[in-house]
């Protein structure tokens, strides 16, 4: 779904971080880099990858502003099952760096990169059932 | 209007309706998520037409063959006949041809069906004995003229089924099979690309399809099949492989015997690590994991670490269901 922003003189930040493609292209550069770090790969180990990589494009289509529907309750609901696993701020603060290093190293400029990591910022509390 | 058929209900999907809305207004139980066509809890089949493009962006290619698409982000753009996975219920009847001795545990078995049936190698059907006892096998030949199935059975310990074919299932004999189901086949397109198949026991059978595929539609890239087994009982098809290396250039074949102190000229090792091992990258790999489900999730795992994309990897993992006390 990359038509339903309305094209005018100011791109969105989804539009400039390049759609759907960009999501494409980071998402498995992203779950490489969140099975691969001891310190949450438990949270995501999942014998599904496929519902798991859904699930990552769904986090990088938020984060890069794109359409999404979900509220902070789903997030929430979501994230339930972690948070009695021990699902903390630290484990949040690693899947940040991911995101930052994943947008990096597809040469997303540093301010649309600060942009993306606000979005998902402000995922924290409901993420973390705070 | 559009019309949604689903079983025996047909509904009228309001204009600017997606089909998963459509159907949850009629209180039709569908799962779903995200609503937005990302997390994929609303997948569903079309089974007349193809369905609209953009609800199947995101889907494995070989689901999208099948015209599987998202309910949620589904508008439609012709009546459409649906159904939930592997719901769809259909089943024709087939007749026992052939019934041979691969090694000491694993038989061949070759169904012959009249009604028409459609299926990609390497696809999986239900085959139901007459009592109704059913049980899952991969398809090892590709669609030809003489409508035949091949299956290779492996005897499980306490296996009801699998005893049953060795023991009691003589030529002749009718089976009930379901419609083709699974995403672990070949599709044409990307002929050059390196393919990585690795299979343990009659995990051999599906991968067998596959590669028949691959080389029927002129697959160009080089073929590389790890076949392996704890002992010799596993491996089977040894000269028929050797025979089809000689054959096409790119195909290579090794098979392997993770068992302890055997005698014979196979490579000793477990075959996915064997098979990891001899490639530097995975980076545009399609990789194809079929048997022991450890095997295929651990594989698939670290195949995606190695470089392959998630979408070019296809598994099928052979659960065992437990004999019933």
């Amino acid at each position: 779904m990359s038509d339903s922003q309305e094209t005018t003189s100011s791109q969105t930040l989804y539009e400039k971080i390049g759609g759907e493609a960009a999501v494409n292209a980071a998402v498995d550069i992203f779950y490489r880099k969140v099975l691969a770090d001891y310190r949450i790969n438990r949270f995501f180990d999942n014998s599904d990858m496929e519902k798991q990589a859904a699930k990552q494009k769904a986090f990088l289509t938020m984060a890069f502003g794109g359409p999404n529907n979900y509220s902070g309750q789903d997030m929430r609901n979501a994230h339930a099952h972690l948070v009695k696993m021990g699902l903390n701020a630290s484990h949040f603060d690693a899947v940040m760096e991911h995101l930052g290093a994943t947008l990096t190293e597809l040469n997303v400029p540093q301010e649309l990169i600060a942009q993306a990591a606000a979005i998902a910022e402000s995922t924290r509390n409901d993420v973390l059932g705070k | 209007m559009r019309s949604i058929t689903i079983g025996e209900s047909t509904f009228s999907c309001q204009p600017d309706e997606t089909v998963l809305e459509t159907l949850l207004r009629e209180n039709v139980q569908v799962p779903n998520g995200c609503r937005q066509g990302l997390c994929q809890a609303c997948m569903m089949r079309s089974l007349d037409n193809s369905p609209p493009v953009l609800a199947q962006v995101g889907l494995k290619d070989t689901l999208q063959k099948q015209n599987y698409f998202l309910a949620c982000v589904c508008h439609p753009e012709q009546d459409m006949t649906v159904a939930l996975p592997n719901r769809q219920g259909a089943s024709i009847e087939a007749v026992v041809i052939k019934k041979q001795l691969l090694t000491p545990d694993i038989v061949q078995l070759v169904l012959e069906y009249q009604s028409p049936f459609n299926f990609f190698a390497g696809q999986f059907v239900n085959l139901k004995r007459p009592d109704g006892l059913t049980r899952s096998y991969s398809i090892a030949n590709i669609p030809q003229h003489e409508n035949i199935l091949e299956f290779h059975i492996r005897r499980l310990p306490n296996g009801q089924f699998s005893s049953w074919v060795y023991d009691e299932l003589e030529l002749g004999a009718q089976l009930t099979i379901s419609e083709a189901q699974g995403s672990c086949h070949y599709l044409p397109g990307r002929a050059e690309q390196p393919l990585m198949l690795v299979g343990t026991g009659s995990g051999l059978a599906p991968l067998y399809g596959i590669i028949a595929d691959a080389l029927a539609q002129e697959h160009s890239g080089p073929i590389h099949l790890f076949h392996g087994s704890r002992d010799l009982n596993g491996l089977y098809f040894i000269d028929e492989m050797h025979e089809l290396a000689e054959k096409f250039d790119n195909f290579h074949y090794t098979p392997c015997l993770s068992g302890e102190d055997i005698e014979s000229d196979h490579i000793q090792g477990r075959a996915h690590d064997i098979a990891l091992s001899s490639t530097e990258t995975l980076n545009g790999w399609r990789v194809f994991l079929c048997g022991h489900p450890e095997m295929v999730n651990q594989t698939k795992r670290m195949a995606f670490m190695k470089g392959a994309s998630i979408g070019d990897i296809y598994a099928d993992a052979f659960h065992v269901i437990q004999a019933e006390k």
